[in-house]
């Protein structure tokens, strides 16, 4: 019998039985489950040599001070051997403590808090918003929706092109802005226009999924509820209150956590909006990425240990989600 | 220009609730000025979508490559010019190969791996199953950073740096987790019966697995196919630092090629855009009714 979850309970058989020795156990185990490993074989293996292995090894890395001058290159024909040494822990107290240690961690840290929390902000209001004007019968809702998606169907590798043009000195945002005699401002060069431009194009990407997952939900909620509650003497805000929201908790929760962790892990719009030009604008994931291959010599070392240590953060945080979710008794789609 | 407009359907985010009642219609019409406020809105935020796409469509169409900051003048002498060169002069047919190559690969890999984890994992429960779902979901949102230093050394020590294989086992491990949910997702849908119906009438588990689930779960399958090829479409980070050569970039890469420090060829930028941007986009209209059922299925069943 392969097949072994209990539907009655959906507990796990194995769990209430008497456990007998190790050895029994293992060749028990695999008698009864064997079907089952074989079919999870491929991925074990998959993400065993391509995520836990190089996990491993980035994790060693963090500890040594590798760099592109001396791990192990082949130069013509010359192979040099690698000669990086064992720190310990240093990489990790430089990045965090270390001198400038604020300019180099802990501002990218703030700010990439601050891009997660205003791009899922906005993200999330105007996707909404959009969604319940959607939601209404109206003239010409599925053209409206058939452009809203445009910036989701077009690859953002391509778009972000397109923003860099418009932002561009004299591009036509800024001809624009002088035309109604407003100031324009150097969208590519100064750290704070950076920071809006990067926001305001991420808004502009992430938008259409949010409006379009959270319009699946409105369209799932009940319509007799409504009346219900219209029956009831609910105005419309009471209704948006009392109906709409909770009936969308469940597929909020999905998707704030999914941007959340898209918006952190954000590189595309970053990297090709300012390149290597703006590094008070770099969030902590294309900061990384400065450092392990836009400079040289490549500090392998310490953009390995960034990762770790983004890694953590997101972790962390999906934890802290989860179990609030727990708390309110809602489970988590994914 | 288009900054103020965002911030204004920001607000109008906040003032819609109230005014967009969902029964309202029940009862006879809206206000016509509701109604209004809507179309204006919605009009409002369909040219934010449209403009940066539109913008590069028409800047393609200039011959020289600071046209864009002068757009008024490319009115004047339109032509098709940079997308002859684009198709003639250019790389653009060794990135189409190569961006075919590594993403019907990743696609093909990922969708055989994740279908058969999904499919354990959704019927079976054996000891490590929890481990697996924790490995599954924290492996989804490895920012690139994490793998990214220590994949370039494994590559460049087994010589797949720069090789079309490299990328696409490199791409895989995004795309294997997020589908091995969606999978999971979907064959949780499909009745536990008509397993036990298979195994009853004397099929073996691989036999059950490939003969009467899989093409049950052919809407799934194709969710996941289509999530593959998008993602590994767009992919840039893996694809710029693991392809050097000119012949193997991608077209994320090699639409980069394009601006460098000395020279920025943007009106062959704008054209080669177009063309990448065009097929893409048919596709995702193509596939998105599947893709966006299947990505939030999770999330509305609650």
């Amino acid at each position: 019998m392969t097949v072994v979850i209990d539907r009655a309970t959906g507990k796990r058989r194995g769990e209430r039985e008497p456990r007998p020795g190790p050895a029994r156990r293992l060749k028990n185990g695999f008698h009864k489950h064997w079907y089952a490993y074989a079919m999870i074989a491929p991925v074990v293996i998959v993400l065993g040599v391509l995520v836990l292995y190089p996990l491993a090894y980035g994790l060693y890395l963090t500890l040594t001070d590798a760099t592109s001058l001396n791990t192990a290159r082949t130069i013509g024909v010359n192979e040099i051997d690698a000669t990086y040494r064992f720190i310990g822990l240093d990489n990790y107290a430089d990045i965090l403590w270390g001198p400038t240690s604020y300019d180099r961690f802990w501002s990218h840290f703030l700010w990439t808090i601050f891009w997660t929390a205003a791009c899922v902000a906005l993200h999330y209001g105007i996707g909404l918003g959009l969604a319940l004007l959607l939601n209404q019968k109206l003239r010409g809702r599925t053209l409206y929706r058939m452009i809203l998606v445009l910036p989701w169907a077009v690859p953002t590798f391509v778009t972000v092109f397109g923003w860099r043009f418009m932002l561009a000195d004299s591009g036509i945002i800024n001809s624009g802005l002088d035309f109604l005699h407003l100031p324009t401002p150097l969208w590519l060069e100064d750290t704070f226009w950076q920071r809006f431009a990067a926001i305001m194009v991420n808004t502009w990407c992430g938008v259409p999924f949010m409006m379009v997952s959270l319009l699946g939900g409105l369209q799932s909620i009940d319509a007799s509820l409504y009346e219900a509650s219209e029956m009831d003497g609910a105005n419309a805000w009471q209704r948006f209150r009392y109906v709409t929201l909770p009936g969308l908790r469940s597929v909020s929760t999905t998707v704030v956590l999914l941007g959340v962790i898209w918006t952190f892990n954000q590189f595309t719009i970053i990297f090709l909006l300012f390149g290597n030009t703006a590094p008070d604008a770099q969030i902590l994931v294309t900061w990384a990425y400065q450092l392990g291959f836009g400079q040289q010599p490549r500090d392998y070392a310490q953009s390995a240990a960034y990762g770790i240590l983004l890694l953590s953060l997101l972790i962390v945080f999906t934890s802290f989600y989860r179990r609030w979710l727990n708390r309110n008794e809602q489970q988590l789609a994914i | 220009m288009s900054t103020t407009t965002v911030e204004t359907s920001a607000a109008d985010t906040e003032r819609r609730p109230a005014g967009a009642p969902r029964t309202v219609r029940r009862r006879g019409d809206r206000s016509r000025a509701a109604s209004f406020v809507s179309h204006a809105v919605l009009i409002g935020a369909s040219l934010i979508a449209l403009f940066p796409i539109a913008w590069l469509l028409f800047l393609s169409l200039g011959p020289d490559k600071d046209d864009y900051l002068h757009p008024g003048r490319i009115w004047r002498k339109m032509t098709f010019d940079n997308y002859a060169f684009v198709l003639k002069d250019t790389g653009f047919f060794d990135w189409l190969t190569s961006t075919l190559v590594v993403v019907l690969g990743t696609t093909l890999i990922g969708v055989v791996v994740a279908a058969s984890t999904g499919y354990a994992v959704s019927r079976m429960r054996f000891p490590g199953y929890r481990k697996l779902m924790w490995v599954l979901l924290v492996t989804q949102m490895f920012p690139i950073a994490v793998l990214i230093v220590p994949m370039y050394q494994i590559l460049s020590d087994l010589q797949l740096i720069d090789s079309y294989l490299g990328l696409i086992l490199v791409n895989c491990t995004t795309i294997v987790p997020y589908c091995a949910w969606l999978m999971k997702g979907y064959f949780d849908t499909i009745p536990f019966e008509i397993d036990e119906a298979g195994r009853v009438d004397g099929l073996t588990p691989f036999g059950t697995f490939a003969r009467l689930i899989l093409p049950l779960a052919k809407p799934g399958l194709a969710v996941a196919a289509f999530y593959s090829f998008l993602t590994a479409f767009g992919e840039v980070a893996f694809a710029s630092t693991f392809m050097l050569s000119d012949d193997n970039y991608t077209f994320a890469v090699g639409l980069q090629t394009f601006v460098s420090e000395h020279d920025a060829q943007r009106n062959l930028m704008a054209a080669t855009a177009v063309l990448i941007a065009i097929p893409a986009a048919i596709f995702f209209y193509l596939v998105q009714k599947n893709l966006v059922t299947g990505l939030t299925a999770g999330g509305t069943k609650g």
